[in-house]
């Protein structure tokens, strides 16, 4: 953000449109307080259902920018729906999960809970904005929490380390090395731990084929469904290639303005890189650079630091929670803030490829900073009501 | 491990490992620091490489470069100056001085901007000397085109500032920099434009330049933009301008055997070297407000309409394909074409009455009638006017028409080839047949075209059947163009033989038909005349105006080596003014110069200036009527 103004409070530059928004988010707030906890929890499927027609109604009303259609465009300002549906699915699946009759370890709860989760997820990738529809699947962790069976969690585990492995080595090796590894491990079991091959043989046939189209189904959405770009940003992410002036470009540039930051930064404002416009959408996704670079290494792992404490207190407050919609909801905003964080300063940093989503109460953008206000302060609210069981 | 556990244990371990990772980046890595971008003790100047030139197809110098030079400023480097002997080397008052200042500061105060652009050399003679004294500007050199000729301005384009918008989406440009804006300029600006070299200047704490940063090891050399030779023979565009003058129209004429594109004219024109330096902006607004001539308007390429009779020849083809008549297949012109039941439902056609025509008089006497009823019988062949519709649709198309020919200028229209869809939306309960879109028979009717798609249909009747894709481009740097899509022959939906006849035709409309006075002694030349009606919607209204005059050639009839369209707005006859001008075209490429000295004279000083004021009059008349 330049320096130069002619006013402190220049409502035409972007940081004079954020304070605006910071401003009314007050009052956002005092709303959102002053509302009742019951309120909440009892219209949650109303708010669910407000979130999925509005991301639903983008195809019909919606404006496309950058090759996405995310916003709504009302005269001179845009909203992004997909940053407010985050709160409507957190309150659905808090109410779900609370309700006497659902049993996370029961197949039918199971798939219920999902599709509260995929149906906007779904929507958001359509648009197509597959970054911001993520966090969503996330959310799933939360349902470990609240009694899913750990295997579908080591599997979701397994499933990623096969998916980079799969990227980064292609099809053919992935087949060998997974298959090696397998026939190795069943010999083992069979020879020596008296696995009853002869009972259960058909398992490992399914085994071995869910694994072969597992891989064979990433390769092939890599190649032929991914867009070229999508491609590079992950082949530069895995180290695979290297370009620096063209895809990888955001990245390489984040990086150098980061790492140009030393030890203590270059003071506020006086970042040469941020000032020189150096790191595209250095005021949205890639803010976090120039926290890097103005305040150094001291200054930008206090952010990280402030972010993980601001992380675990959430955790804690929503285990204090009587309440199982309060705590299911609590663990929801906290997902939501984690992922955000994980994956936001990650592609920053360089250790993720570039996925496009905001960096909470950061980055430019009055949608996302409101999402990220309400989802916060319902859960406040939520908290100064924990003492009562409803 | 309880599960409430695995969280903070997650959230922690993110934590940790992104902080190794900061420590990584900013306390323990080099590879991140020594930038050029990071010092802010470095100056960074560019070397633009020399724009490269363009030729015409006999090595014609078009496009040439004259220096430029941009004064730049730093403005976080600007030290208190005298600002009166400053502006008066550059000819701005001090007013003028401190808004370009300021503008510059709100750009940015580190990144160059451009604070007065384009010196005359006078000024820059004695600026240059004085520089040093004004600390935080320099001079910028670069090149401005020149023109020799003062022709085709439509084809060359030219160049211009890069606007912001752009710089955002293509990070190489910077602000002030130039870029092709329009025609071949803006198609190859990759190829002309080289890469500039970059060269980054250590300074020390008095903010003077000491040498090279680091040894110049991060200096790049600038690599020389690529002349490009043309396809156009700029002798035989000189000529069609010169034909031209003081009507509105288009010629395009292409080379059968290659898809060349020799001559493309479009009037009114302008002399590009009205589109160079300071006074560009000023002559580019005068020339863009001017809606009555609208000279920044490639006809050539942009204007659609009706086709008119040269249509008819695509008939022609598509019923002997079709096998609904034979060449000897002859119909009974009554002065014209009964298509419906209603009183009106009449197509008029000069023929006498009781003319007997076959294939070669229908086309040489331009017969509507015949038309008309090839047409009706390729569409009835088909059990539904629908798949009869579709059918004639793809053989069309097959011609190029009713979509972009994929040429290499940046500017086209589609033109329009009706199918079953286009009429089923226009009559959505249904009920239309042949007898409903019978104009598309004569050219008129949903048709449009180009004129480019005209000569290109030419060039396809020439070549008996294929066609390549019309393109301006011969060589770069001096080397053949490999472009696989100007190289690909493609083929029509008509089988070679069906075309003689028609080419024995189009070669009888001079020697006996419609074109009989324009014939030249000694060159076979095939042609058709046509005449494409001119409407004008007045406020809901259609408004009929003059004709305009059209006319397709090729020659000679045998190994065709130029294939043209000419197109005259309010010329009304085919043959009073497109057809004469098509010919001495024709005769100016293949024998250098013409034998009609009279009609070349007539050609060249006539005028339609009249016609055109008449139209304009009229309109304006109609719309005040309404008020």
């Amino acid at each position: 953000m330049s320096e130069t103004h002619h006013e402190i409070l220049d409502f035409s530059s972007l940081y004079g449109k954020q304070l605006q928004w910071i401003g009314l988010s007050f009052l956002l707030i005092i709303i959102i307080i002053s509302i009742d906890s019951k309120f909440y929890e009892r219209l949650s499927g109303v708010f669910y259902i407000i979130s999925v027609l509005s991301l639903a109604g983008l195809f019909i009303f919606g404006a496309s920018i950058n090759g996405a259609t995310s916003w709504y465009n009302f005269g001179g300002f845009s909203i992004q729906p997909s940053e407010f549906a985050k709160v409507g699915t957190a309150l659905a699946l808090a109410n779900f999960i609370n309700e006497p009759s659902s049993d996370l370890s029961n197949f039918k709860s199971q798939l219920k809970a999902f599709l509260i989760i995929l149906l906007p997820a779904a929507l958001i990738v359509l648009q197509p904005d597959p970054g911001s529809a993520l966090i969503y699947f996330f959310l799933l962790v939360i349902l470990y929490r609240e009694g899913l069976p750990a295997y579908y969690l080591v599997i979701v585990f397994l499933a990623v380390v096969l998916f980079i492995m799969t990227l980064y080595t292609g099809f053919i090796t992935s087949i060998l090395i997974i298959y090696g590894i397998l026939t190795l491990f069943f010999a083992y079991i069979i020879n020596y731990k008296k696995f009853p091959f002869k009972r259960e043989w058909y398992k490992i046939i399914i085994l071995y084929t869910v694994v072969g189209l597992f891989i064979f189904s990433v390769d092939y959405v890599f190649n032929h469904v991914f867009d070229q770009r999508h491609r590079n940003r992950f082949s530069i992410v895995l180290g695979k290639t290297s370009d620096t002036k063209g895809i990888g470009y955001n990245t390489h540039q984040s990086m150098i303005t980061i790492g140009s930051g030393g030890l203590t930064g270059k003071g506020f404002l006086e970042g040469d890189r941020t000032q020189g416009n150096f790191v595209p959408e250095q005021h949205t996704d890639y803010i976090f650079s120039t926290v890097g670079e103005e305040w150094g290494f001291l200054g930008s792992s206090a952010v990280i630091i402030i972010f993980v404490a601001f992380l675990l207190r959430l955790i804690q407050i929503s285990e204090r929670q009587k309440s199982t919609f309060s705590r299911v909801f609590g663990y929801s905003v906290a997902a939501i803030f984690f992922f955000h964080f994980m994956i936001n300063i990650g592609m920053v940093i360089g250790l993720l490829p570039t996925i496009g989503i905001p960096l909470p109460f950061f980055s430019y953008g009055g949608s996302s900073l409101w999402g990220f206000t309400i989802l916060l302060f319902i859960f406040i609210r939520l908290d100064a009501d924990r003492t009562y069981v409803w | 491990m309880e599960r409430k556990h695995i969280a903070y244990a997650s959230i922690l371990l993110i934590g940790i490992l992104f902080i190794f990772r900061l420590f990584y980046l900013q306390v323990i890595t080099t590879k991140y620091k020594p930038s050029p971008f990071h010092n802010s003790a470095v100056t960074i100047k560019y070397d633009y490489p020399e724009r490269g030139f363009i030729y015409d197809r006999n090595n014609t110098l078009l496009v040439a470069n004259q220096p430029s030079y941009d004064v730049m400023i730093i403005p976080r480097d600007v030290k208190p100056l005298d600002t009166l002997e400053f502006c008066s080397l550059l000819k701005i008052s001090k007013d003028d001085f401190i808004k370009r200042y300021q503008k510059a500061k709100n750009y940015s105060p580190r990144i160059p901007s451009v604070f007065l652009a384009q010196l005359s050399k006078n000024s820059y003679a004695y600026l240059q000397e004085k520089m040093y004294k004004y600390k935080g500007f320099y001079i910028q050199k670069r090149s401005l085109r020149e023109y020799p000729i003062k022709s085709a301005a439509n084809v060359l384009g030219y160049i211009g500032e890069v606007n912001n918008e752009f710089i955002k989406k293509n990070r190489y440009y910077k602000q002030g920099e130039l870029i092709g804006i329009q025609g071949v300029e803006k198609e190859y600006e990759k190829e002309l434009r080289g890469i500039k070299g970059v060269k980054y200047i250590q300074r020390n704490r008095f903010n003077k330049e000491i040498g090279p940063y680091k040894g110049g090891i991060y200096d790049t050399l600038a690599t020389l933009g690529k002349d490009l030779t043309l396809t156009l023979d700029s002798k035989l565009e000189q000529y069609g301008e010169a034909l031209m003058a003081h009507k509105r129209g288009g010629i395009v004429a292409i080379e059968p055997a290659t898809g060349e594109i020799l001559a493309l004219v479009s009037t009114p024109t302008y002399d590009p070297n009205l589109m160079v330096g300071r006074e560009r902006s000023k002559n580019f607004t005068k020339l863009y407000n001017d809606e009555v001539n609208m000279p920044l308007v490639d006809r050539g390429l942009l204007s659609q309409y009706p086709p008119g009779s040269p249509f008819k020849i695509i008939n022609a083809l598509i019923g002997l394909q079709e096998r609904v008549i034979f060449p000897e297949t002859t119909f009974y012109c009554y002065g014209g074409f009964r298509y419906g039941r209603g009183k009106n439902a009449f197509m008029k056609c000069h023929c006498h009455y009781g003319t007997a025509n076959n294939l070669n008089r229908g086309i040489y006497e331009s017969c509507n009638t015949y038309f008309a009823n090839v047409y009706k019988r390729i569409i009835e062949k088909y059990p539904t006017p629908s798949e009869g519709m579709d059918t004639w649709s793809k053989h069309v198309k097959s011609f190029g028409l009713g979509n972009f020919l994929g040429y290499d200028l940046p500017t086209g229209k589609k033109g329009l080839v009706p199918d079953a869809d286009f009429y089923n939306r226009y009559y959505p309960n249904g009920g239309w047949r042949a007898s409903t879109t019978i104009s598309n028979a004569i050219g008129q009717g949903e048709i449009l075209v180009t004129p480019i798609q005209l000569a290109n249909m030419t060039a396809i009747v020439a070549n008996r059947g294929f066609y390549y894709t019309p393109h301006i481009i011969k060589k770069i740097n001096n080397e053949p163009i490999h472009i696989e899509a100007f190289t690909t022959k493609k083929h029509t939906t008509i089988k070679p033989e069906y075309f003689e006849p028609i080419v024995q035709g189009m070669f009888d409309v001079f020697e006996k038909g419609t074109a009989v006075y324009s014939r030249v002694k000694g060159l076979e030349i095939c042609g058709k005349t046509g005449t494409a009606e001119n409407f004008a919607s007045v406020n809901g209204k259609r408004v009929q105006f003059t004709d305009h005059s059209v006319f397709i050639a090729f020659a000679p009839k045998d190994n065709p080596k130029i294939a043209i369209a000419v197109y005259i707005e309010n010329g009304y006859w085919g043959s009073r003014w497109a057809g004469p001008i098509a010919t001495l075209m024709i005769e100016n490429y293949l024998n250098g110069g013409t034998s009609r000295p009279a009609l070349e004279k007539r050609m060249l000083e006539g005028s339609l200036q009249d016609e055109y004021d008449k139209q304009l009059l009229t309109l304006q008349a109609l719309a005040e009527k309404e008020d």
